[in-house]
């Protein structure tokens, strides 16, 4: 069984929490701490964003994190290393790598695969490589025991939520509004609403995100989703920390969400 | 080449091409996908197209041909395709019209763009302004800073512009801004691309919007000479111009075509825009193509005198065609397209856009060495009253 299948498997029901956040931001050396600070706090899986010059589906919270990670250098070999590091003191939360094809594609497909499960990465989410451009990649990533994970769009159509889960596996990502990262008008019962209707074509637990802000909105679409998932807020916390109380932050704030959908 | 009908449904020309977007954009692609083909195959939807291009562009644009420069050259005979005398300036507005009436068809009442140097942002503000639409383009800080007077432009004809403060503040920032506001206002807003490239079907509509350009002269140089040139040449950025240009003659084998980039300082100096000669296949906005891009797969920035030609990227069909060796490509830099800027304006009375400069520059490279009863196409692609203030700057001026 994959870390993300034991994971969820393991919480039997209950909701996970996916913190995300930038691998090299605020700068290299402190992602894999603030990545156990984010475990501290009750992280159930992490989605750690690569970053990528051209971050089109993001908002400029997460645009912003980018160009940190950026000027330091922070490449796709790099965010694989930082994983690396992590599982030297952590076997079991599973690590979700999301972020824009072209590095990997750079990379090459099945050196990234290998690479990746090698570095201790359970799945790999592209945002901008939807199924039907997908084949190549699900399969290297399949061949090495990796999950690719997909988003589904309120505007998705019930023939494409079914390819979609035809090539999912780990979760699927339902974004929870029109939008990019970090917006913020969430319709709560619409998007109830749509993650019931979702059930019928999938089976794989069904995480939410985009817009996610307080405690207050993760307990509420906890009730409809299996994963509450959060990333702007946190990079908005990075950013008003310092290097010393990041973590420190981090683990409070998550650990406040994670109570909020018990 | 007697069956060239690319792209295939899903997009592709070859490798090239396809749907790389956000799962939030689908459903939108997928519904221009299916309005235009049935715009494509509407004899109405034509009918308006061509009477706008013809009463409102005031198409078809003449070839000309340059006897001056040609005689001074001593080679070739350069003729050109002048697009410069379109409404608006440039080719851009061919591309602009059809889409705004596709967006009409579509009840779409706000339209947005992304622009580089203005020319596409001012031809969005006019047809916007034409068809009665809202429009919001999407333009780097530093570009807004370089190009003041097509932002004023663009505000006369009633267009909000944004400023982008984001990554390298340019055109390739411009269009992720432009995605990001369409992903978020999908259902009241068409996104006019003002390039044959992105997300398909974008290359594929703005391929056959710009075609008009080589349809007439396919006609005009018959007329004009009795036979088709040797030789057509058209700069490239994003590749619309060129495109436009070449499409039509690709059954044509006996007709050589060439696609000129912006080499900048040089190509082998690392500055540059030429993602087809320096270049390696990647995938950003939305398709795969040709792009300058450093060893990690990120984005690199561009340099040209000309901000219509600083984009890391080109349309996925040229990178078809050069893959397929149909076309050829090749760089010109800063100064040899300077050159040619000032050639044409002593010598023909002509200002040509510094973008269109760049094809202009190959063919006077290439002219000396060819007889005289040979002919070169050049795609005047736009006119040079925008950059006066560029090529002012450049020798020390200001206006």
């Amino acid at each position: 069984m994959s870390r993300i299948a034991a994971c969820f498997a393991r919480l039997s029901g209950a909701k996970a929490l996916i913190p995300f956040i930038t691998a090299g931001d605020p700068s290299p050396g402190l992602t894999v701490e603030l990545m156990h600070g984010l475990v501290d706090g009750g992280a159930d899986i992490i989605e750690l964003g690569v970053p990528f010059s051209d971050p089109m589906a993001d908002g400029p919270v997460i645009q912003k994190a980018s160009e940190r990670a950026l000027a330091h250098g922070v490449g796709l070999k790099d965010v694989l290393a930082m994983v690396a590091e992590f599982r030297q003191h952590n076997a079991d939360t599973p690590v979700v790598l999301m972020g824009y094809l072209n590095p990997v594609f750079s990379m090459g497909y099945a050196e990234f695969a290998r690479a990746a499960a090698e570095a201790g990465v359970d799945g790999v989410l592209t945002v901008d490589c939807p199924p039907q451009e997908a084949g190549e990649l699900s399969a290297a990533l399949k061949a090495s025991a990796l999950d690719p994970v997909f988003l589904i769009a309120p505007t998705t159509t019930d023939a494409r939520v079914a390819e979609i889960a035809a090539h999912a596996s780990g979760y699927v990502y339902y974004v929870s509004l029109n939008g990019v990262t970090g917006a913020g008008h969430l319709d709560i019962d619409a998007v109830a609403g749509k993650i019931a209707a979702l059930r019928h074509h999938i089976r794989l637990p069904i995480g939410v995100g985009f817009g996610i802000r307080d405690a207050e909105t993760a307990r509420a679409l906890s009730a409809a989703a299996d994963a509450i998932i959060v990333g702007s807020r946190l990079v908005q916390e990075i950013e008003a920390a310092t290097e010393q109380t990041a973590k420190e932050q981090l683990t409070r704030l998550v650990a406040s969400l994670k109570a909020a959908i018990r | 080449m007697d069956h060239y009908d690319l792209p295939d449904a899903a997009g592709h020309f070859g490798l090239h091409g396809g749907v790389y977007v956000a799962e939030t954009l689908m459903a939108a692609l997928d519904e221009l996908q299916t309005e235009y083909a049935r715009a494509k195959a509407d004899p109405a939807f034509w009918e308006e197209y061509h009477y706008e291009l013809a009463h409102y562009v005031g198409r078809p644009s003449p070839v000309y041909h340059a006897r001056r420069w040609s005689e001074a050259l001593g080679g070739a005979q350069i003729w050109l395709k002048r697009e410069d005398l379109n409404h608006t300036g440039a080719h851009k507005i061919n591309n602009a019209i059809g889409q705004a009436l596709l967006a009409r068809r579509m009840g779409k009442k706000r339209v947005i763009a992304e622009t580089g140097a203005g020319q596409h942002g001012v031809a969005t503000a006019t047809v916007a302004a034409r068809y009665g639409m809202e429009c919001v383009v999407y333009m780097g800080a530093e570009d807004i800073k370089r190009q003041a007077s097509n932002v004023f432009r663009m505000k006369l004809l009633g267009a909000t512009v944004v400023p982008v403060e984001s990554g390298s503040k340019t055109l390739k920032d411009a269009l992720n801004e432009a995605m990001r506001d369409w992903v978020t206002n999908v259902d009241s807003t068409f996104y006019i691309l003002g390039t044959a490239a992105g997300p398909h079907p974008y290359p594929m509509l703005v391929r056959d919007f710009v075609s008009v350009i080589g349809n007439e002269a396919k006609v005009q140089m018959p007329e004009a000479i009795g036979r088709q040139p040797d030789v057509v040449v058209a700069c490239v950025g994003g590749g619309s111009n060129a495109i436009g240009m070449f499409y039509p003659y690709i059954p044509l084998e006996g007709v050589r075509l060439v696609g000129v980039e912006a080499g900048g300082d040089g190509v082998e100096t690392g500055r540059h825009a030429a993602p087809l000669s320096a270049g390696r296949v990647g995938v950003l906005h939305g398709f795969k193509s040709y792009l300058m891009q450093d060893a990690n797969g990120q984005i690199i920035e561009t340099h040209s005198v000309s901000a219509g030609l600083d984009y890391p990227g080109v349309g996925p069909e040229h990178s078809y065609l050069k893959d397929i060796g149909r076309a050829e490509y090749t760089a010109i830099t800063d100064d040899e397209a300077l050159a040619a800027f000032h050639d044409c304006c002593h010598l023909e009375g002509i200002i040509p856009a510094l973008e269109s400069s760049h094809a202009l520059a190959w063919a006077a490279k290439a002219a000396p060495d060819m007889d005289k009863d040979q002919v070169i196409l050049v795609n005047l692609s736009g006119r040079g009253d925008k950059d006066i203030n560029t090529v002012a700057g450049l020798v020390g001026m200001t206006l």
